[in-house]
C-alpha cells in the first residue's frame, strides 16, 4: 500500500476560523496606526526645524477633523495593544515566592500602574496639569 | 437515559481513490452522555468500518484522538455530544497532512520533539541506590509543563504553525522549557540551539491559542515568552558582560 498525504492548503480563513484569531489580527494591525502617527510626529520636528511658519502650520493640521479623527483611532488601537499586552504578562513574567506563585492580577495590575504613573509624569511634563 | 439523533460531517479522504477529501454524512442515535468518540466508534461499528481515526484511552490521557471539531481542535474523548446543537463537522487536526479520513502524519512533530531533547539531562549520573532530591517549589516551577499529553492541538490552533511548517511548535518548545526549568536538569545550553534560534521561540508571535485549546491546561504561549525573556537576557549578558561566561 502507498502512502499519498494529502496537504490542505493554508487560506486566510484562519483568521475567521474562531473570535481568537480576530482580535488577535486587531492587536497585531494596530502597528500600522501607530507607525502612522509616528511618521506624522517626524513630519513634525521637519516642520519645527524649517521654521516658526511651517510649525504653525503643522500645529494648524492637527486639529483638522481627519487629523483628529486619525489620532482617535490610534489612541484606541495603541491602547486595545496595551491593555491586551498587560494582560499576558503574568504568562511571561511568572513570579514564584518560596513554593507559590504570585497571582496573575498582580503582575498585570504592577504593569497597569507602571503605565498610569508613567502617562501621569509625560502628561505633567508636557504642562497638562 | 435520553437519547437524541445527531448529524456528523465527517471529512473523508481515501489515499488510493481520492483526489481530494470530502464530506461524508452520518446520522447517529446517541446517548445524553456520549463524547464524539463514543459516536464515532458507533459509525465504525455499525454504519461503516471504513471510517478512520486515531484512538486509544478515551479518557483524554493518551493524547490520540485530536481532531477538528466544528473548525476548533478538540479531544473526540472529551468533546460531550449535547454541547453541540445542530450538525457536527468533524475534520483531521489542521495543518498537519491528511493520511487518511481523520488520520494525520505525524512524523514532523515526532522530528521535533526530538530535537528539543524533552528528557533529563543531568549534571553528574544518578547518585547509586539514591534518588535525586527534588524540593516541592522546584517540582511546582515546571510541573504544569508535565502535563502535556503530545495531543497536537496546540499545532492545530497556531496559526503561525500553519503558515510556517519550519517553526518548532508550541508543545515541543514548552517541553523543553519544562525540562530547562528542572532542577536536576543541566542541559538547557545544548537545548538552547534549536529552541532560542528563528524557529524556535521567535517564530512564535503570541497568538495565545494554543494555551487555550490545550485539553491538560498546560501554558506553551506562557513558556515560550518565558523562553523569548531568558533568551534575551542571555544575548545581553553574552554582549554586555562577555566577562560572566558560564
Amino acid at each position: 500500500m502507498s502512502r499519498k498525504p494529502y496537504v490542505r492548503p493554508m487560506t486566510t480563513e484562519w483568521i475567521f476560523r474562531h473570535s481568537r484569531y480576530a482580535r488577535y489580527m486587531l492587536r497585531e494591525s494596530s502597528c500600522l496606526f501607530i507607525a502612522g502617527w509616528t511618521l506624522m510626529l517626524v513630519w513634525g520636528l521637519k516642520q519645527l526645524a524649517e521654521g516658526p511658519a511651517a510649525w504653525e502650520a503643522f500645529l494648524q493640521g492637527l486639529t483638522s477633523p481627519a487629523s483628529i479623527f486619525f489620532q482617535l483611532l490610534t489612541l484606541g488601537f495603541a491602547s486595545y495593544h496595551s491593555i491586551t499586552w498587560f494582560n499576558l504578562t503574568p504568562k511571561a513574567l511568572p513570579v514564584q515566592l518560596g513554593e507559590e506563585f504570585l497571582p496573575d492580577g498582580a503582575i498585570s495590575g504592577a504593569h497597569f500602574a507602571a503605565w498610569a504613573v508613567v502617562s501621569i509624569a509625560i502628561l505633567f511634563l508636557a504642562g497638562a496639569f | 437515559m435520553s437519547e437524541r439523533r445527531i448529524e456528523l460531517e465527517v471529512l473523508r479522504y481515501n489515499p488510493e481513490t481520492d483526489r481530494e477529501p470530502r464530506f461524508q454524512r452520518y446520522s447517529v442515535a446517541c446517548r445524553e452522555e456520549w463524547v464524539l468518540l463514543d459516536a464515532l466508534n458507533h459509525v465504525k461499528e455499525t454504519i461503516d468500518p471504513t471510517l478512520s481515526y486515531r484512538w486509544s484511552c478515551h479518557m483524554a490521557v493518551c493524547g490520540s484522538c485530536g481532531m477538528m471539531v466544528d473548525g476548533e481542535p478538540k479531544l473526540a474523548c472529551k468533546t460531550f455530544l449535547r454541547d453541540y446543537p445542530g450538525v457536527i463537522r468533524v475534520e483531521p487536526l489542521a495543518h498537519f497532512p491528511i493520511e487518511r479520513d481523520l488520520v494525520t502524519v505525524i512524523d514532523d512533530f515526532m522530528a521535533k520533539l526530538a530535537r528539543v531533547k524533552p528528557y533529563l539531562i543531568p549534571k553528574e549520573p544518578a547518585p547509586a541506590n539514591a534518588e535525586y532530591r527534588q524540593t516541592p517549589a522546584e517540582l511546582k516551577k515546571f510541573k504544569q509543563f508535565t502535563l502535556c499529553i503530545n495531543c497536537m492541538l496546540c499545532y492545530a490552533a497556531c496559526p503561525e504553525y500553519g503558515l510556517i511548517p519550519s517553526y518548532i511548535g508550541p508543545a515541543a518548545l514548552a517541553l523543553a522549557h519544562r525540562y530547562n526549568q528542572d532542577s536536576r536538569d543541566a542541559g538547557r545550553a545544548t537545548r538552547q540551539e534549536e529552541i532560542a534560534a528563528t524557529e524556535g521561540v521567535w517564530e512564535c508571535s503570541f497568538v495565545g491559542a494554543c494555551s487555550e485549546v490545550c485539553p491538560e491546561h498546560v501554558d506553551p504561549a506562557g513558556a515560550i515568552q518565558q523562553v523569548k525573556i531568558k533568551s534575551t537576557v542571555d544575548w545581553y549578558k553574552k554582549h554586555l558582560m562577555p566577562w560572566t561566561k558560564e
